[in-house]
């Protein structure tokens, strides 16, 4: 039977303290029913023999010591799952939002999951094509990868994802068991609809899930949407073989929730004020990507975060770079002539080198990228040459890089948002570029790869 | 009221009251599930503790048993080729009893307690017995002998012996009666505090190098077997992929990857990856040497700050054996942090950054743990460690970067520039540094090439001036410098491509024995010698540039033979222009 308990001994920001509890757990969800008719969710963050911690999810805001009656479930937060959840809309924690009734559960799971054992994991090698020519030779996306945006406001990173979700595609094998998962934290209610309208256009609403929390829901709200987010992509992913991509966004509105619910706790902050747990705490999100041996499916997560001022050394990029397989940088400096404005070179995906090459993408793909990487670089030191001496004082081979810089951004960078390019499509539009350059400078590539691939070009024109 | 009841529940860390019999660093299990935890403050009243697992679900009241002892970790054959987590539980087995998610509350043993070894004996009854004697031997892996030593603690006379034969790790092998009447059983087993130093006889000079066949590395700042250093990077720099080269290439026998706080594809990459390559000198698997110590990011963090020296623990059980052991530990960051996590969660008075004030002291305790020493047993080996550290916005001058640099002698300092440019491994050649390569000259001079040092200087001062002269190039272009000047540049440009750069998936350029590194050196200054002096004879540098000697240069790194006569007769024909 449920003891109801009547009262509160202390409100401190998100967090409520009650005495004398007992049989009350670690991670425990709390029921609170107040007297103007609304019930509220919470859990337990800290207890002892004497006092007991709750954090609501909802906020505080109308609860006074006296209104309200808390009982304790007797359980941690636990997700009804089953398949019916696709194509359903949910709010930041997992209560139906598109008025269309509870889910029928054939399993309810714990959304804190558990750590997937290292020895149990599949090493991701599988391409995904995005159609995008900067992520597919540059940064190649591969299923099972944790591969953030690091974006900030202003720079088109919806658009992005947007097209990447619904131009993904596996070269070898079937499709069809491809379904999206949107985590939306803290985001505008515009850029909620963004994702929703866009899915509808697509005909992708039918396979995704949204669990949507808007800057106007409370921030403890915004700590369990990404786990309920996460643990519906592990049912899926595991229990159904289906392969997930998740999206969340945005990161940093996440990681801001967790320092003020880090601070109302009265914790010791550190850098920034967030709280020393803070890369804990997103690897507890971001390590939940991958593939198991058991099981067919992945999730793969693409999660988006703006970073404050543009600064990629803040601590929610820096940590998020520290766990995540890589990263792909937007920058405003390409903002307004290319997009994606990906950059290049501060963008990196780890696990590229194993799902490319022959038999999986192309022979001469993994050499390509590094010359392109080694060509781009040495066009930003030129650039920064010429504009202190003039680009007329350039020597010839000079030129010849600013000439390729700028075909690369507008050629191979910039592409329509609903041009869906194929890989060989991307990569020899690279070699087009290239050939801009002298053939002593494409020191990353064997003579043999060149000749190979100048000559089918020339037999193209 | 019970006296060994939970009181309170703060995450990793719990709290128990009126518990005086509770020592400092005690295991403890925690509630009815068992987590494991270790005590960590002992007050008046109250005493603390950490849990290493997941404590959500616990309640006030739960039991909490003492184990009677602090931190420890089996040691005994079957270590070899296994992956561990961070308090030394076995993951494979782990799998076994809970499938592809780690569930808490489990106890799996270290080593498979029924595997039968075969044992050779090498001491007979009567003989005395001596901390780290060798009474047997058997076959861990084809690489790895296990040397069979009375433990640390243990010394009076051996009684009684078995025959050569088959047994397992709950076997007793010898009894030895100590010297006040006591009778110890010896097994293949011993058991060590994670935190405590094993003791050796005495400690050895560093003059071996550990020769890694990374070419920045074995030439410019290299390491001795029983040194320290840190690999410093932002993300996305190359720690990882400096630190799996090393595991794969360097000529220790044994190496310890301990994984902490780090990603759990790497973990099985590494897995996959070690199972597959074969050593080059005794065509085995890889893993056949190597230990896996994994704390994954999303694993408990108290565990995270055990890890570490449950590895250094593990490599100081086989240095006793002789062995020469190499710890890659990736990275020391996180353990720092889960440190400051836990102090945060004490409550301690932080000091920079939100770390506590005993983090220096820590993280000394651990790099003085490595070392070249004279065991017990008079055999030598070694422990050498290798951290990763990932400073803060790649900024050096965090708290982490900082004191680890006042314990380690090698730093290899990682630049986002060159990694952006895909310029690997993306060691910076002037901010590295190694205080060993003095130590060590002696060992290149008789080893490698008596000229060594010589060449080394002159590579290392083509790059300082080529350093400079960068910084003038970038103010008024290329063009104003003297040829002199400009054959400086181009000779650090196929120092850096021909040289420095090395391709981790080329399958020769991987891993290059140092004596053909001072070949291809030797090249280099051969060729920098005659350009300089033709240059002064009226050839101008274009001249010699068209000829693409520097492109062909750059290239002998990948040629397979060791025959470079063809590439030093051209350059010595330059002279005929």
């Amino acid at each position: 039977m449920q003891v109801k308990h009547i009262g509160l001994n202390e409100i401190r920001g998100s967090l409520v303290v009650l005495k004398n509890i007992k049989n009350a757990f670690y991670d425990e969800v709390v029921e609170f029913s107040t007297n103007f008719g609304e019930k509220r969710l919470g859990k337990v963050v800290e207890l002892s023999e004497e006092y007991t911690i709750v954090q609501m999810f909802e906020g505080t805001e109308e609860i006074s010591l006296s209104n309200t009656e808390t009982s304790f479930t007797g359980e941690p937060f636990i997700l009804p799952l089953s398949k019916e959840i696709l194509g359903r809309t949910f709010d930041g924690v997992a209560r139906p939002a598109d008025g269309l009734g509870p889910v029928f559960f054939d399993k309810k799971m714990n959304i804190n999951g558990k750590a997937m054992n290292p020895t149990a994991r599949n090493y991701p090698r599988s391409f995904i094509q995005t159609g995008i020519s900067s992520i597919d030779c540059l940064t190649t996306l591969i299923r099972g990868q944790k591969l953030p945006i690091f974006s900030e406001n202003g720079l088109s990173h919806d658009k992005l994802v947007v097209q990447i979700a619904s131009q993904s595609k596996i070269l070898e094998g079937s499709n069809k068991d491809f379904c999206i998962v949107l985590a939306a934290l803290g985001v505008k209610h515009d850029v909620a609809n963004f994702f929703k309208s866009h899915l509808e256009k697509t005909g992708a609403i039918e396979r995704s899930v949204m669990f949507i929390n808007t800057f106007s829901d409370p921030v403890a709200e915004r700590i369990i949407t990404p786990r309920c987010a996460l643990t519906a992509a592990e049912y899926l992913a595991f229990e159904h073989d289906m392969h997930v991509l998740v999206i969340m966004t945005d990161i940093t509105s996440y990681a801001e929730a967790l320092r003020e619910i880090s601070s109302s706790k009265q914790e010791i902050p550190s850098r920034k004020g967030f709280p020393g747990y803070l890369y804990s705490d997103l690897a507890s999100l971001y390590e939940r990507a991958g593939m198991i041996k058991t099981s067919k499916g992945s999730i793969t997560q693409i999660p988006i975060l703006t970073m404050p001022n543009g600064d990629i050394t803040h601590p929610i990029p820096d940590l998020t770079g520290y766990i995540t397989e890589g990263q792909i940088v937007l920058e405003k400096k390409l903002m307004h002539n290319v997009y994606p404005p990906v950059s290049i070179l501060s963008s990196l995906s780890r696990l590229m080198k194993d799902g490319i090459g022959e038999g999986l993408t192309r022979s001469d793909h993994l050499d390509l990228a590094s010359q392109i990487f080694s060509s781009y670089s040495r066009v930003q030191e030129i650039r920064s040459l010429a504009s202190i001496i003039g680009e007329d004082e350039l020597s010839n081979t000079d030129k010849l890089y600013m000439k390729f810089g700028k075909e690369f951004e507008n050629k191979f960078l910039n592409q329509d948002e609903q041009e869906n390019r194929n890989i060989n499509e991307s990569l020899d539009i690279a070699w087009k570029i290239l050939k801009i350059l002298p053939i002593e400078a494409l020191d990353r590539l064997s003579p043999k790869t060149i000749e190979e691939n100048l000559q089918n070009i020339k037999n193209e024109n | 009221m019970n006296p060994t009841c939970l009181y309170g529940i703060n995450g990793p860390v719990v709290t128990i009251k009126n518990t005086p019999s509770f020592k400092m660093r005690e295991m403890v299990y925690v509630g009815k599930e068992k987590l494991t935890g270790e005590v960590i403050a002992v007050k008046h009243d109250l005493t603390i503790i950490q849990v290493y697992e997941d404590t959500s679900g616990l309640k006030i009241g739960e039991p909490v048993v003492p184990s009677g002892s602090s931190m420890k970790i089996t040691l005994a054959p079957g270590i070899i080729g296994n992956i561990f987590d961070g308090i030394g539980r076995p993951l494979k087995a782990i799998q076994e009893i809970s499938g592809a998610f780690i569930t808490r509350g489990l106890t799996p043993d270290t080593v498979d307690m029924e595997k039968k070894w075969n044992v050779r004996i090498l001491s007979n009854a009567g003989e005395k017995a001596y901390p780290g004697k060798i009474i047997g031997e058997s076959t861990e892996t084809p690489l790895v002998k296990n040397r069979i030593m009375i433990p640390p603690n243990i010394s009076g006379t051996i009684k009684n012996i078995v025959e050569n034969g088959k047994y397992s790790c709950r076997d007793i092998l010898a009894q030895v009666i100590t010297q006040n009447g006591k009778i110890e059983n010896i097994g293949l087993i011993q058991t060590w505090q994670i935190r405590k130093n094993r003791p050796y006889k005495n400690r050895l000079a560093l003059d071996q190098p550990l020769i890694t066949g990374q070419r920045i590395i074995d030439t410019l700042f290299p390491l001795a077997k029983g040194g320290t250093a840190a690999i410093p990077g932002g993300f996305g720099t190359g720690k990882t992929m400096t630190q799996h080269q090393l595991a794969k290439w360097s000529n220790a026998d044994i190496i310890i990857y301990i994984g902490c706080g780090e990603r759990g594809n790497e973990m099985t990459q590494v897995l996959e990856d070690f199972s597959k390559l074969i050593d080059p000198k005794s065509g085995e698997s890889l893993m056949n040497r190597t230990v896996l110590i994994a704390n994954t990011s999303n694993m408990p963090v108290a565990a995270r700050e055990a890890s570490i020296y449950t590895g250094v623990t593990i490599a100081e059980y086989y240095r006793d054996m002789g062995y020469h052991v190499a710890i890659m530990a990736d990275s020391t960051s996180r353990w720092a942090e889960a440190l400051r996590e836990i102090s945060g969660r004490l409550e301690e008075m932080p000091a920079e950054e939100g770390f506590p004030a005993y983090l220096p002291s820590k993280i000394s305790e651990f790099y003085e743990r490595a070392g070249y020493v004279k065991s017990l047993n008079g055999l030598d080996g070694s422990v050498s460690i290798i951290g990763a550290v990932s400073p803060q916005g790649g900024d050096f001058s965090e708290p982490v970067t900082q004191n680890t640099k006042r314990f380690i002698r090698c730093f290899w300092a990682l630049d986002k520039n060159l990694a952006y440019s895909r310029h690997y491994p993306a060691i910076n050649w002037t901010d590295s540094y190694s205080e060993y390569a003095d130590i060590l000259s002696n060992w290149y001079s008789l080893n490698v090439d008596k000229d060594f040092l010589n060449i080394r200087k002159n590579i290392i001062n083509i790059l300082n001036e080529e350093k400079g002269l960068a910084d003038i190039v970038k103010l008024v272009g290329i063009d104003v410098l003297p040829d002199e000047q400009k054959l400086v540049l181009e000779i650090a440009q196929v120092i850096k491509t021909g040289f420095l750069q090395q391709n981790a998936y080329h399958s020769h350029d991987s891993f290059m024995p140092i004596t053909k590194q001072i070949k291809i050196l030797k090249i280099i200054i051969l060729l920098y010698e005659k350009c300089k002096t033709i240059c002064c004879c009226s050839v101008s540098l274009s001249q010699i540039k068209e000829t693409k000697i520097f492109n062909e240069v750059c290239k002998i790194k990948y040629q397979e033979d060791l025959d470079y006569s063809a590439i030093i007769n051209k350059i010595n024909s330059l002279e005929f222009l």
